[in-house]
């Protein structure tokens, strides 16, 4: 007799993909026609239409708005939402603490320390503007996560994510603290390094979304290779162990991409906080927590809800802008409480 | 059968074996130092069934079993494993999941949880597998359950089993070799009857180990 308790899973097929990819692309469309000035959905896709293939663009379209104003700030915010939210599944899976995100490890605060004390010092590659937070950036994302590793190491001399999360969650906050009188001393730049914090996607270009595509797609694509072995950690960590899972190697792999791909978000965005948290949860709800199909539905959530959280951010209160942390923190912590009282109703 | 009173290092011994813990000298399997084989490599070897397992995800009964089959899919980008799919069925099939495939993993009982991960086991078709304590936390229905399904696994040659257990009639019953173990080291190995002796017992459990099995069957013979 078939027992009744039968996941119900939504498949997610090539034509799950198909809507998602629709969907984006219409959100996508949506954002560049709202704002400050209106333009129509028509005059939206000839400008894009027309640039991409070259063609001439009639003259009464807004084009310098579209291309070189909301265009790259919509890719980019795409990229980026798509890249926090694969973080945020990858980490939730690796750690195995759906508390997890990009961020656990404190390789975000490390790679915001690195970009304020670019901007507060003026720091900049010749030729490349935003050349100097982006490296800064990297640099101390790799030496947070080299650090906390170290440190995780020395505690118990096995990479345990208890001593991880532990060490992440402390660093975090000493970075916090750091950052706050880096604020308080830089005062030139107090309302830039303030606003940074809270993230922005203002004033980005085309040479960010470049940057922050190559990196999507490198690290995207090591951590859905990476699927079965973190679905492996996501049952637990021994349990990998025992079926063939070589722990320590693919743990560093995973930590290191996620890193990788969280500096350049931050370098660009500055520090934009529970994309990388909610929408993995939301995704799984969606397609399960299998991770072949929990980490591209992360992707297009991600990119879509940080989309109409830019939109938000940057029309509520119009001419002024909110940093979009405000809005994906505001949204995320309601929407948090609603999954965590969906999640122990199931459970119950 | 591997036995021993709390702190003797039975689980410890299984972790080592496991490549769980570092440890000093070599472990050999046929000659050969474990510690030099890839984990998927061992994996293939051996096979383990912790005490306990929690899955904190909504993962299915199959995609829990199916990872059973990690270790066979060679290469970084490969993933080709022709036996996989029907050592999984094979695996549902022996331990009576196969109505439950589709189940979720947070819906299920500790019994059934645990008998998802010896499906588990079974798929990845190792020939040594070893069981920490796998009745502990199970009612006697599950217990008498697992282990028959561990006798039925061992039926075909070249298999063999190494498990954890606290209950010395379990040991008696279903094993055939045991090491009895104190304070880290190996007091007796070999066939049940040489290794459980009272003499053994009354050194490492500090008990008259005989009369209290007696006093405890005692109560049974009265009903």
């Amino acid at each position: 007799m078939q027992d009744k308790r039968q996941l119900k899973r939504e498949q997610f097929t090539p034509v799950t993909y198909l809507l998602l990819t629709v969907a984006l692309f219409f959100t996508m469309v949506l954002c560049i026609c709202i704002g400050s000035v209106r333009i129509s959905f028509s005059d939206t896709v000839t400008a894009v239409w027309n640039a991409v293939w070259k063609l001439p663009i009639p003259e009464n379209i807004a084009k310098n708005i579209i291309l070189n104003v909301r265009l790259p700030r919509v890719l980019c915010v795409v990229l980026a939402g798509g890249a926090l939210s694969i973080c945020g599944a990858a980490m939730q899976g690796l750690l195995r603490n759906p508390l997890a995100d990009g961020s656990t490890m404190g390789v975000s605060s490390g790679a915001a320390l690195g970009a304020m004390i670019a901007i507060a010092t003026g720091f900049t590659l010749p030729g490349f503007s935003f050349g100097g937070s982006m490296i800064l950036a990297m640099v101390f994302a790799f030496g947070s996560l080299i650090l906390i590793l170290s440190l995780s190491y020395a505690l118990d001399r096995s990479l345990s994510t208890g001593s991880i999360i532990l060490i992440g969650v402390i660093f975090t906050m000493f970075i916090s603290a750091i950052i706050s009188l880096i604020i308080t001393f830089a005062s030139d730049h107090t309302r830039s390094l303030s606003f940074w914090t809270m993230g922005s996607f203002s004033g980005v270009n085309y040479d960010q979304v470049k940057i922050l595509c190559a990196a999507l797609v490198l690290c995207g694509a090591i951590l859905f290779r990476f699927s079965p072995e973190l679905n492996a950690f996501a049952i637990g960590e021994d349990n990998a162990r025992h079926i063939g899972v070589n722990v320590k190697r693919v743990k560093l792999i995973i930590l290191i991409t996620v890193s990788v791909l969280i500096g350049v978000c931050v370098s660009i965005a500055g520090t934009v906080s529970f994309v990388g948290l909610i929408m993995p949860h939301i995704a799984r709800m969606l397609v399960g927590p299998n991770h072949k199909r929990l980490l591209p539905a992360s992707l297009f959530s991600g990119a879509i809800f940080l989309l109409l959280a830019d939109l938000a951010a940057r029309t509520l209160l119009s001419p002024v802008e909110l940093p979009i942390g405000v809005v994906t923190s505001l949204v995320g912590a309601v929407a948090f409480v609603i999954i965590f009282y969906k999640t122990r109703k199931v459970r119950s | 059968m591997l036995a021993g009173p709390n702190g003797a290092g039975k689980s410890t011994l299984i972790e080592t074996i496991a490549q769980g813990i570092p440890y000093t000298g070599s472990i050999l399997w046929q000659d050969q130092d474990i510690h030099t084989l890839k984990p998927s490599q061992l994996a293939r070897m051996i096979g383990v069934l912790s005490q306990r397992n929690n899955v904190s995800y909504a993962y299915s009964v199959e995609e829990v079993v199916g990872l059973g089959r990690y270790a066979h899919r060679a290469g970084l980008f490969s993933g080709k494993d022709d036996e996989g799919k029907g050592q999984v069925e094979k695996a549902l099939e022996m331990t009576g999941l196969t109505d439950l495939r589709h189940a979720s993993m947070l819906t299920l009982s500790g019994g059934e949880t645990q008998r998802v991960f010896l499906a588990q086991v079974f798929a990845q078709n190792p020939q040594v597998l070893i069981l920490d304590e796998p009745a502990n936390h199970l009612d006697l229905k599950y217990q008498q359950h697992i282990f028959s399904l561990i006798r039925q696994w061992l039926q075909e040659p070249g298999r063999a089993v190494l498990s954890v257990v606290h209950d010395l009639s379990l040991a008696r019953k279903y094993g055939t070799h045991a090491i009895l173990m104190d304070h880290g080291k190996c007091i007796s190995q070999g066939e049940i009857s040489e290794v459980m002796t009272p003499d053994n017992l009354q050194q490492v459990y500090g008990m008259d180990v005989y009369e209290w099995m007696r006093e405890m069957l005692s109560q049974w013979q009265e009903c």
